[in-house]
Parts: C-alpha cells; sequence; structure tokens
C-alpha cells in the first residue's frame, strides 16, 4: 500500500477563485492510502515545494498527488522536489485543476466536485505507479542546415564559431538565397551583395562547415541527437573538385536560351552556367535540360576547353549518409505567381512586374546593368506605379492570396520608390497603400524620409486593374482620402506580391515530422517562449520558414537558433523519458501490428528462444521496443490485439484505474 | 459608432454580407466601372451600412446607378461583396409596402437601350425564385 500526499494549489485565486480547494484536500485526505492533504496558496513556490518536502519526510510519503496547474507547467518542478527527499520523480501524479476546471468552470459547486473526482484519479493512479530510471542517449556533435540563404549561413556560422561542425544544404547550385539577389537593404541602403558574400565566403572557407550545394535533403530517421539524413547530391555534370570557376565553358557554351532564374528570367544564361560572379561554391552547373551533349550527344564544346578536365557528362547523382545531433530548417520563401491577379496585368503586360524582378533591375550586377529600363522597350520609366499588399491580407477563404501580412513589402517599396526618385528625379513615384506598416528601428523614419525628402506620392487607396494603352499601362485606382477614382498613365508597375513559403518546405516538415501551419510556415515549439524550436525535439526554425521576416530579424533568429542547437550538441548525453513502451514476451503473439503503427520505427521483431513444456525450446517471433527512439506515443499499445504492449507510467492498469475512479 | 436598426439587419440578412470583414483597401471603388455616376462609392456602401446610414443610402440615385457588374465582389481581398449590399438596399426599397411592382410579363415592352442594366438584372434576381 502507497503512503499518499495530497497537495492541493491554490494558484492564488486563478483555482481558489471556483473551486472550495479546502472542501477538496478534505474530501480526499479520506482517500484509501493517502495519509496526508492539504492546500497552499502556491505549491509551486519555494515555500510551497518545501512543504512538500517536509511532508514526504514526516509522514514516510511513497506517492504524490499534486491538485494545481497543467502537467505541462510545473510537473517538473514537482518531480524535481520529489526527487530531491528520494522519492522517484514519477510517483508523483499532477491533477489539473486549474485548465481542466477552475478555467472552464463557472460554478463552484461544479467544479469542486469535478476537482474532487480529478483527484480520486490521480491517487487511484499513484497506486499503480513504479518508480522508472530515465535512460540517456548519445549525442552527434554535428548539426545540419537545410538552406543556404542569409538564415541558414547565420545560423551554421554561428554553431561553427562555438567549434561544432555544419552541414549546410542548399537545392540551387550556389548559397546566398534570396538575399544575393537583392540590389540595397533597408533601412541603411547598404548594397545586400556587399554584406552578404563575406558571409557566403566566410561559411564556404570555415573548417567546420560543409557545404553542399546542389543538394536536396532525401530522408530523415531517428531523434534528437542521433539523426540520420541521407542527402541526394544532384549531378551538376561538373567535377567540383576540379572546377576553378574561371567561367570559359559558361562563355563558350553555344546554347543560350535557358532563362537566367536569377535575373527572374529577365535574360538568357548558357546551359554551362555560374548563377552569379560571387557565387558560392563558384562552379558551373551544367543544365540537362538545355545542353546539347547531354540531350542528344552532339557538342561537348565546354569539356574541350575546360582546362581543369571538371566536365563529367556521365556524372549521376549521388545519395550520401550522415549523422546529425540536430536539425535546422532554414527552407526560406518565394513571391507568390502574381499571374493569378489578372485585373494587374502580370504576365499579359510586359510592363507590370514584381518587386523581386524590380531589385534585379536595378541592380547593378543585373540584366540592365543597373539602369532602370522597362522591359518592353528598354526607355526609361518617367512614371512608376507601386501597388502594396498584391495577394497579402486577403480573407482566409479567398482563393489567390494569403492572410498574412508579407511584413516586408512597405519597407521595400520605400526602398525602391526612394531609390527610383534619387537615381532619376524627373520621375513621378505613387505608391498605393492600405496600411503602411513600419515598426522596426529607424523604419518609420525611412518611410517618411521617402515621403518628405523624396516627394513620393503615398496615396490610401488600392489600384483596381492595370490596362495597356499604347506604349503605356493605364491605372484605375482609388484615392480613399480624397473620395476620388485616379487615371494614371503609368510606365512601369511594381506589384509588391505575398510570400509564401518555399514549395519544398511541406515534403521537408514531413520528413522531419515537424508540424506546420495552414500556411505551411513551420510552427513554433510556443509561439512567445520558444520561438526557434519546432514541437519536435531537436529540429530548429531559422528564418521565413518560420513566418514573413525582414533580413535583421532573419539574423537575429537565426543566431538564436544556434544558441539553441549548441544547447544541444554541447551535451554529451540527453536524458531520454523513461515513459516509453515495452512489450511482454510472453504475451506477444508476433504480428506486427506495432511495428507498422509506430510513427518512429522503434519497434523491430526478433526470433528468440522460449523455454517449452518438457525441456523443450520454442522459437518464437517476438516484438522489441528501442527505448531510445520510443518517444511515448501509445499507438502501439492501442494496436496490439493480445495487450502485449504497455506504455510505462501510462499502463494500460493505471488508465483504466483511473477511469474507474472517475466513475465510481 | 455602429447602432443596429432594423433596415441594417435587414440589408446585412438580405446581402449575407459581413461589413466587419472590410479593411478599406479602397480596391472595390478602384475597380467601379460607375465611378464617375456615383454619388456614394462601394467602399463608402460598406462604412455606411456599417454605421446604419441605411436611408441615406436608400435615397441616393447611387444604388440605380451600379450596373451589378460584380467587379468589387470578384476583385475584393476580404470577400466583402459591396455590390451585394447595393442589390439589398435596392430589394428593400422595392419592397416598401403599397410600391408598384413590376410583373415579369413586363420586363420585354420596358426595355430600352438608356434603360439601367442593374433594373433588369434585379429583375431577374427578384423573380427568378
Amino acid at each position: 500500500m502507497q503512503r499518499i500526499g495530497v497537495f492541493i494549489c491554490h494558484c492564488g485565486t486563478n483555482i481558489a477563485g471556483t473551486v472550495d480547494v479546502k472542501a477538496v484536500a478534505e474530501a480526499l485526505s479520506h482517500e484509501a492510502g493517502v495519509v496526508f492533504s492539504t492546500d497552499y496558496q502556491y505549491m509551486c513556490s519555494e515555500s510551497g515545494q518545501q512543504l512538500m518536502r517536509e511532508a514526504i519526510r514526516e509522514h514516510r510519503l511513497t506517492g504524490i498527488v499534486v491538485g494545481s496547474c497543467s502537467p505541462r507547467m510545473h510537473e517538473a518542478t514537482f518531480r524535481k522536489a520529489a526527487a530531491a527527499e528520494g522519492l522517484n520523480s514519477y510517483m508523483v501524479e499532477i491533477a489539473n485543476l486549474r485548465e481542466h476546471v477552475s478555467w472552464i468552470h463557472k460554478d463552484m459547486k461544479e467544479a469542486t466536485e469535478k476537482a474532487i473526482i480529478l483527484g480520486r484519479a490521480a491517487i487511484a493512479k499513484v497506486h499503480l505507479n513504479a518508480p522508472l530510471q530515465a535512460g540517456e542517449s548519445p549525442v552527434t556533435k554535428r548539426a545540419l542546415v537545410i538552406g543556404g540563404g542569409i538564415a541558414g549561413i547565420q545560423t551554421a556560422l554561428d554553431i561553427a564559431e562555438a567549434g561544432f561542425e555544419v552541414d549546410i544544404v542548399e537545392k540551387s547550385p550556389t548559397i546566398g538565397g534570396k538575399m544575393a539577389q537583392l540590389d540595397k537593404t533597408f533601412p541603411t541602403l547598404d548594397c545586400a551583395a556587399c554584406i552578404l558574400t563575406p558571409k557566403m565566403v566566410d561559411a564556404a572557407q570555415h573548417e567546420k562547415i560543409t557545404i553542399y550545394a546542389y543538394s536536396e535533403l532525401e530522408a530523415v530517421k531517428g531523434y534528437i541527437g542521433n539523426f540520420k539524413a541521407q542527402i541526394r547530391r544532384k549531378a551538376r555534370f561538373v567535377d567540383e573538385t576540379k572546377c576553378t570557376g574561371c567561367g570559359i565553358c559558361t562563355e563558350k557554351c553555344p546554347m543560350k536560351k535557358a532563362p537566367n532564374e536569377f535575373n527572374m528570367g529577365f535574360d538568357k544564361r548558357g546551359a554551362v552556367y555560374i548563377p552569379f560572379a560571387q557565387a558560392v561554391p563558384k562552379v558551373a552547373t551544367i543544365d540537362a535540360d538545355y545542353c546539347l551533349m547531354l540531350k542528344n550527344g552532339k557538342c561537348g564544346i565546354c569539356s574541350k576547353v575546360c582546362g581543369a578536365g571538371a566536365i563529367d557528362y556521365k556524372q549521376q547523382d549521388e545519395i550520401i549518409e550522415r549523422e546529425y545531433g540536430a536539425i535546422v530548417a532554414a527552407t526560406g520563401f518565394n513571391p507568390i505567381d502574381a499571374k493569378v491577379y489578372g485585373e494587374y496585368g502580370y504576365g499579359t503586360c510586359p510592363d507590370v512586374v514584381t518587386s523581386l524582378e524590380l531589385e534585379r533591375l536595378m541592380n547593378a550586377a543585373g540584366p540592365t546593368n543597373g539602369t532602370l529600363l522597362r522591359p518592353s522597350d528598354k526607355e526609361h520609366p518617367h512614371t512608376v506605379v507601386f501597388v502594396q499588399c498584391v495577394g497579402s491580407r486577403c480573407t482566409e477563404t479567398d482563393e489567390r492570396g494569403k492572410p498574412y501580412c508579407s511584413k516586408i513589402c512597405c519597407m521595400y517599396t520605400a526602398k525602391h520608390a526612394m531609390l527610383i526618385r534619387e537615381k532619376y528625379p524627373d520621375t513621378d513615384v505613387y505608391v498605393f497603400y492600405i496600411d503602411v506598416r513600419t515598426p522596426g528601428k529607424n523604419f518609420d523614419e525611412f518611410y517618411r524620409r521617402a515621403v518628405e525628402q523624396y516627394g513620393v506620392h503615398y496615396i490610401k487607396g488600392m489600384v483596381g486593374k492595370v490596362t495597356q494603352n499604347g506604349k503605356q499601362l493605364r491605372v484605375q485606382a482609388s484615392d480613399l482620402l480624397a473620395g476620388e477614382q485616379l487615371h494614371i498613365n503609368a510606365d512601369l508597375v511594381v506589384l509588391a506580391t505575398a510570400i509564401e513559403p518555399d514549395k519544398t518546405a511541406r515534403s521537408i516538415g514531413t520528413m522531419l515530422t515537424a508540424s506546420m501551419d495552414t500556411n505551411d510556415f513551420f510552427t513554433e515549439a510556443h509561439p512567445k517562449l520558444r520561438p526557434v524550436e519546432s514541437p519536435t525535439a531537436g529540429i530548429f526554425l531559422s528564418g521565413v520558414c518560420q513566418g514573413p521576416k525582414d533580413i535583421p530579424e532573419t539574423v537575429s533568429q537565426a543566431s538564436a537558433c544556434a544558441a539553441k542547437v549548441i544547447g544541444v550538441l554541447a551535451k554529451d548525453k540527453l536524458t531520454c523519458n523513461p515513459c516509453v513502451a515495452s512489450s511482454d514476451e510472453l504475451l506477444c503473439n508476433g504480428c506486427s501490428s506495432c511495428e507498422k503503427v509506430c510513427p518512429y520505427g522503434a519497434i523491430t521483431y526478433t526470433d528468440k528462444e522460449f523455454r517449452g513444456p518438457n525441456r523443450t525450446t520454442l522459437i518464437r517471433r517476438v516484438a522489441s521496443v528501442n527505448p531510445a527512439v520510443c518517444q511515448g506515443c501509445g499507438a502501439c499499445t492501442v494496436a496490439c490485439p493480445s495487450g502485449a504492449m504497455d506504455l510505462k507510467g501510462f499502463t494500460n492498469k493505471q488508465i483504466m484505474a483511473e477511469v474507474d475512479a472517475i466513475c465510481k | 459608432m455602429s447602432h443596429s436598426n432594423h433596415a441594417t439587419e435587414q440589408v446585412l440578412r438580405s446581402s449575407g454580407v459581413d461589413v466587419r470583414k472590410c479593411m478599406r483597401c479602397g480596391k472595390c471603388t478602384a475597380t467601379c466601372p460607375a465611378f464617375d455616376e456615383m454619388e456614394y462609392h462601394p467602399h463608402q456602401f460598406v462604412y455606411m451600412v456599417e454605421k446604419g446610414e441605411i436611408e441615406k443610402l436608400a435615397a441616393s440615385p447611387s444604388i440605380y446607378k451600379c450596373l451589378s457588374c460584380f467587379a468589387c465582389v470578384d476583385r475584393c481581398p476580404r470577400g466583402v461583396e459591396p455590390a451585394k449590399l447595393v442589390e439589398a438596399v435596392r430589394l428593400s426599397v422595392i419592397r416598401k409596402q403599397g410600391q408598384n411592382h413590376m410583373s415579369p410579363d413586363a420586363i420585354p415592352a420596358l426595355l430600352d437601350e438608356d434603360m439601367p442594366q442593374q433594373l433588369f438584372v434585379t429583375a431577374l434576381r427578384k423573380y427568378s425564385k
């Protein structure tokens, strides 16, 4: 028989305001096995814990029931207090009297009754509790970062600086991500390439960082501290170890019809290409969709001109396997396809462009060498109209847009407007906005500068439609403050398109068993207090894959993410959860049901010898659980037809005892 | 600001529009082809219904200037559907007791090219069920 102590917490008035805590403590004191029962204002406080510890000593308690807040909140606190008195942590049970009772009920009588019932259930469970010992698992001291944009680069650099190995997996031929395509960065207007490319080089040169560019994550197995990842190194048809990045092949390639993704398709590149001059790794890649040699075996010019002998038309995809202690998702974003907004003329009028396209049209390394020329006739535009919130802030059921604010558009549009007015003072610039959202250090000042110093026309209203009108674009818009409808003849229209998570995020999220929201952004373990961790242990979040953010925010979050990863990698061993499944081999009938439902691959079957009647031995196929891999979800215990599978700490008997106590 | 009255409730119910979804972006007014003809414009319609100013709307010729082209409904990013409010206010006027009502058989004879299109559309909607 257990000697049980019951402790009912007031939680200030959180519980005591709706539950008669004294009556609960009194009622529970009469339960079988209860030798001590009391209530206290704050059980989680130092003095509350002291009260529990003294009771354990004085009354030689073997089990504890705390009626308090959710176990998610303070179970660890009370387990620690019990352990300090030599009582096994797993002899502590929580009856959730706050979230399950006081916060959701109004009537005191009803609430008190329910609190007593939940207390009884917890007591019934404690009677069957057994001490459990937490095991340990080793930690592989290496991290994997998925995505090589500014978020991934910063996270990798910080982890590497702390002395741990990091691998970056990037699906495109170079790291750098979206930031590499930008012209200037707000609010300081420093050139994106000037601040990013040194970081790319730092990452490439760091002895602890390995960059797997032009590679994709293929599969992930395992758990925190012990992940196994398969990485597909896509065939570049160029030997990375031999290529010097001289670029002769890219010049001599006769096939010049491939759209240049880096310049948003405004110009063409060769079938063999280096995305941009500062690419890291600076290695050529052959685009198999365009290469004449790979398509029909005729050409081979790049191979002839390559002095290093790096071209290898026979190269195959290669799958490598690596072990990691922690994995970082830094999969980034893309602008949505503006073609769905037919009324704005994108895709039909060549002079309607997206903001990311404008970045390239204004970039010194872009297709126009930094001179702003409109795509249709390469003329300098004299009237430019910016449209905000294209696909952002739509209603939940909208088929074309996103319900969230993309956060970065107000600031980059102010930047674009300002830069155009500075370079070309003869240009009229209009910005149609719903709200101008500029929270951030020096952000609102920046926007006001665009209005006051640079004379950008900010108009509260929206563009309704854009049509081609001869060489110009006719923009029909509203000016809500003036109560007018405007018709503007514009030369260039720029759409601030919403951003969305990269298309690969969903499949990567599935591989990592990391949860995502309806917009495919990764969800955090806690939106305020654990913003860079996924609810799945060992998976961390960096950059826009978690939600829209600008560069300063992305870099801060990337470093925060690195700190969390370092926290894992710095440990030699991780404590495992002892509440794992175990199989009773004598009951197991070898049906494999549990193995099929286990989401973690923790169950294996082995042939084992058993003693049979008359000194015979029987060989039977039985399940065994790897306690380091098991996460204690309990799916197998439900699937097992013979009742052989049980979850430690939540055994079938314990659960039934609780149900019985509730139904009594 | 917003006070509920019978007329407002009736317009909200018969239109099925949730005026609170409006974020005041003005895309409806930007997109409206009949803007120049109207005293009150689509975004004002939404705001006025929210404020309960149905009588002002009902008395305005704007409700007959709406072409019922539904461009505002199609392009509203918040799914507010301003044209349905116009329609509802129009119906509330037409359905007042003691008014002269049109019979569907009478419509063809009344058609002429200067007649506002919305009258025809309204009549069809009203009598199609």
